[in-house]
């Protein structure tokens, strides 16, 4: 059980409080509730590149980094498709310089051209590093554009494309600050040694006063059910031919959630898994495979991802791999498969509860998803899932119809 | 809107700190045992959660090998069987109780990491002695290694950073020595079982073993240990060969890797000492504010002032033995030079100008608080142990760190800036 506390401010935010004696500092987690889902179709990556302007300086203090370095304090965020998260971890004695720092970057930011300037650069880099200077970097682009049709999921949360973030206005940077980073928006948690009456006074002292702003109600475009499959190819410079496969699943607060986890896990969580053995071990037809889902808040994808091995035929290949979910839809599993990947997930959520930081971020994405007493539900619901619901929900996912299909070729 | 800000609370002046300098950091002892064979264990009891980690350290890493590729093979092939079970049999063992066991392999010391619920240890050791016992490294398994090996360098070799990192190594330690030489596709082809067997029985059968433990441990764990692990041919201590140093002759590099490559990696490395020198602290401070963190002088000069890369860091690398002091980014293709000269830039004003206070007293605080961070939870705690045990140090050398940090002088480091940081000393590789 993760023990907290939680209050709201009267400007609308949000504060949890994870007491936890046993460590000498304090994390302290801003997530606001804005992705990638909440950009312009027109210029993307822009709730990422403004993260980076996050650390710009605000509107009393010049440098975000370096007065919370003097404080012994570490810190970074990340951007997702769904939202923002800011985190640092510093010294429980000096946790009033993170309240200081986090909260005057709520009340404003600096809108310093030079840093916007500097900013756009080093995303593209960001870009250039991760998706376009590496072999297979530009897949996932080309699978969102493929898989969802409206959802603004297509896009990924780097951006679309180069221009798009060349593109960003300071003009563009103020209406997202404005719209979004508002108390009302935001939710504050605060864990590790630290009482929870310290982090009312603190919080109403230094976020209480900021203007509430304006409740953020998304209206996003619903992906319709996909009817029929999909299917591209790309050709590049790549030494190895490798297929990708996508199929539309259910949102995070749907309870089939845990099932489809699950479903991830019998298929490749490991060296004992269904596709690493069949494929990869016996019949040697990949030289690894990998099935993950996309845990977004919106209805995700799970894909099924390998590289073929020299000289295997494309066709020959996705055959096998269809043939391995045929038999799980008529044969479906084992009480002792199933047991097994609880017991993983069992034991994931006891390490990832070890570390203070990772205890903070989750109950502050709960309560995003709406309520973080879901931090303590999550096992019972991943203990309850039945072999048949296994069955029922693979069957669901895995319809001919809801599929998307990316054969990537090697030119050599 | 803004107006209803309370005009009273002062946002211009950071609130009062304590000083992390002042905080009085101490490492938690570490138990020890020794098991009927000699083998010593390490362990740190803490946490809160049912968690356990342990580390079998073998001296067994590619300084032991007798051709290229044959100790990480050896090291990844401890899973693919044993006389009673399978490759898959094995990762079952483990998966089925949620747990997890990986191996890695690195220059001197080759691991096997177990990560359970603590509550499952007693079912999963057995498993482990059978593969550091009775490992068979069966033909058809290997061919799947090293097909699929290879198939993963292809695709490395596209990366400009990864054939960086391996030209960078070779330059300054030469491409014999442990830390330089790396494995190519052929060195996957001439692999055989036997030489694996012959690694595995002389460097794990009847090697060297250290074991690390951390976690809410079980009352009884000396006697589980024991039991399984007390009577094998394994032997206490380390096992150490040096290894000579050839670097290369020439100091400048430009590869063009990849035609339609849009980034350069740029590394700039020099040898350095190990962590018995004097130095090798005093650099710990040097290097922070070189390119040590996120406030580094290269991150606000290359990063946040110019734009050139999405990061760039300096590190002196992990090495039991010779070490050496290594620059990294990936940069923009037109910028590569333009970044290099920059990072000379960076050195000469280390060499030539003292660190003001400020910005000393800053990174004091930063290595501190990160120590502090760092000291939380058994799996960090343990990570210092290891560090201690395995380059041969004592607890001294912790609290001699932490006091350096604390009391190092602005002309300590321009002495040791003019010592370190001199361009010449530096071999320089921009791969496109």
């Amino acid at each position: 059980m993760i023990q907290y506390e939680k209050f709201t401010l009267d400007n609308g935010l949000r504060v949890l409080v994870h007491p936890d004696t046993s460590t000498p500092m304090v994390v302290v987690n801003v997530i606001y509730d804005v992705g990638a889902k909440d950009e312009n179709p027109d210029k993307t990556g822009f709730a990422h590149l403004f993260e980076h302007l996050m650390f710009g300086g605000s509107i009393n203090i010049p440098t975000y980094d370096e007065p919370l370095q003097v404080a012994g304090g570490e810190n970074n965020a990340f951007t997702t498709n769904d939202l923002t998260n800011y985190y640092c971890q510093l010294p429980a004695e000096n946790i009033e310089t993170a309240f200081w720092l986090e909260s005057d970057r709520m009340l404003s930011l600096a809108f310093d051209k030079k840093r916007l300037d500097v900013q756009r650069k080093v995303v593209c880099e960001e870009f250039k590093e991760h998706y376009i200077n590496k072999p297979y970097g530009d897949v996932w682009h080309k699978m969102r554009e493929l898989a969802y049709s409206k959802h603004p999921y297509r896009w990924m949360t780097i951006g679309k494309e180069l221009k798009h973030v060349e593109d960003a206005t300071l003009q563009d940077v103020k209406d997202f600050f404005y719209k979004h980073y508002t108390p009302i928006n935001a939710i504050l948690v605060v864990a590790g040694n630290i009482t929870p009456d310290a982090v009312k006074a603190l919080a109403e002292k230094w976020f209480g006063p900021i203007p509430s702003g304006t409740k953020y109600h998304r209206n996003l475009p619903v992906e319709p059910p996909q009817t029929a499959p999909r299917s591209a190819e790309i050709k590049a410079n790549v030494p190895i031919d490798a297929l990708y496969k996508c199929w539309h699943i259910c949102s995070r607060l749907d309870d089939r959630y845990y099932v489809t986890d699950l479903i991830t896990e019998i298929l490749s969580g490991g060296g004992s898994s269904r596709l690493f053995q069949a494929l990869v071990k016996e019949q040697q037809l990949f030289s690894n495979i990998d099935c993950s889902h996309s845990g977004s808040t919106d209805a995700g994808l799970l894909s099924i991802e390998g590289k073929l091995v020299k000289g295997v035929n494309m066709k020959d290949a996705e055959a096998a791999l269809m043939e391995e979910i045929h038999t799980l839809l008529q044969k479906g599993i084992t009480e002792k498969e199933l047991q097994k990947v609880k017991n993983k997930t069992e034991s994931s959520l006891a390490f990832e509860d070890m570390s203070v930081m990772s205890r903070a971020t989750n109950l502050a994405m709960y309560e995003l998803l709406g309520d973080a007493e879901l931090i303590n539900t999550e096992l019972d619901k991943y203990q309850a899932v039945t072999t048949e619901e296994l069955l029922n929900e693979s069957k669901t996912i895995f319809n001919e119809n809801n599929c998307s299909t990316l054969y990537y070729y090697s030119n050599n | 809107m803004k107006s209803t800000i309370d005009t009273k609370l002062n946002r211009s002046t950071p609130p009062y700190i304590k000083d992390a300098i002042e905080f009085d950091l101490q490492l938690k002892p570490c138990d020890k045992m020794v098991l009927d064979n000699g083998v010593v264990v390490y362990a740190i009891d803490a946490g809160a959660q049912d968690v356990l980690q342990m580390e079998m350290v073998f001296y067994a890493g590619n300084s032991f090998e007798s051709s290229n590729a044959v100790a990480a093979a050896t090291s990844y092939m401890l899973k693919n069987g044993t006389s009673t079970k399978t490759a898959f049999e094995l990762n079952e063992a483990f998966e089925y109780y949620g747990a997890h066991c990986s191996r890695t392999c690195k220059h001197e010391t080759a691991s096997l990491i177990l990560h359970t619920l603590t509550r499952h240890l007693e079912e999963l050791l057995p498993v482990i002695k059978e593969m550091i016992a009775d490992s068979i490294f069966p033909e058809e398994e290997l061919a799947i290694y090293k097909q699929n090996s290879k198939q993963k360098l292809s695709v490395n070799l596209q990366k400009c950073d990864f054939v960086a990192n391996r030209l960078i190594d070779a330059y300054v330690f030469g491409e014999d020595h442990p830390y330089g030489k790396y494995i190519v596709a052929a060195d996957y082809d001439a692999l055989t079982t036997e030489q694996l067997k012959d690694h595995f029985n002389q460097y794990y059968l009847n090697g060297h073993c250290i074991i690390f433990v951390a976690g809410k441990l079980p009352g009884n764990l000396f006697d589980v240990l024991n039991n399984q692990f007390g009577k094998l041919t394994l032997k206490p201590g380390s096992s150490i060969v040096t290894n000579h140093i050839v670097p290369a002759a020439t100091k400048k590099y430009r590869i063009a890797n990849d035609p339609n490559g849009v980034q350069g990696a740029i590394r700039i490395i020099r040898d350095f000492p190990d962590r018995h020198h004097p130095d090798f602290m005093k650099m710990m401070v040097l290097n922070t504010v070189f390119g040590g963190f996120f406030g580094s002088r290269l991150m606000s000069n290359i990063r946040e002032d110019k734009g050139y890369t999405y990061g760039i860091h300096s590190y002196v690398q992990n090495h039991l033995q010779d070490s050496a002091l290594l620059i990294s980014t990936e940069a923009g293709k037109d910028v590569c030079e333009a970044t290099v000269t920059e990072i000379y830039k960076e050195m000469e004003i280390l060499r030539e100008e003292l660190i003001d206070e400020e910005e000393l007293l800053l990174v004091r605080n930063y290595l501190i608080g990160s120590i502090l961070g760092d000291l939380d939870g058994p799996f960090h705690i343990i990570g210092r142990w290891k560090n201690i045990v395995l380059n041969n140090l004592d607890e001294k050398y912790f609290y001699n760190s932490v006091k350096t940090i604390k009391t190092i002088s602005a002309e300590e480091l321009k002495e040791l800036a003019n010592k370190y940081l001199q361009p010449a000393d530096f071999y320089e590789l921009v791969v496109v």
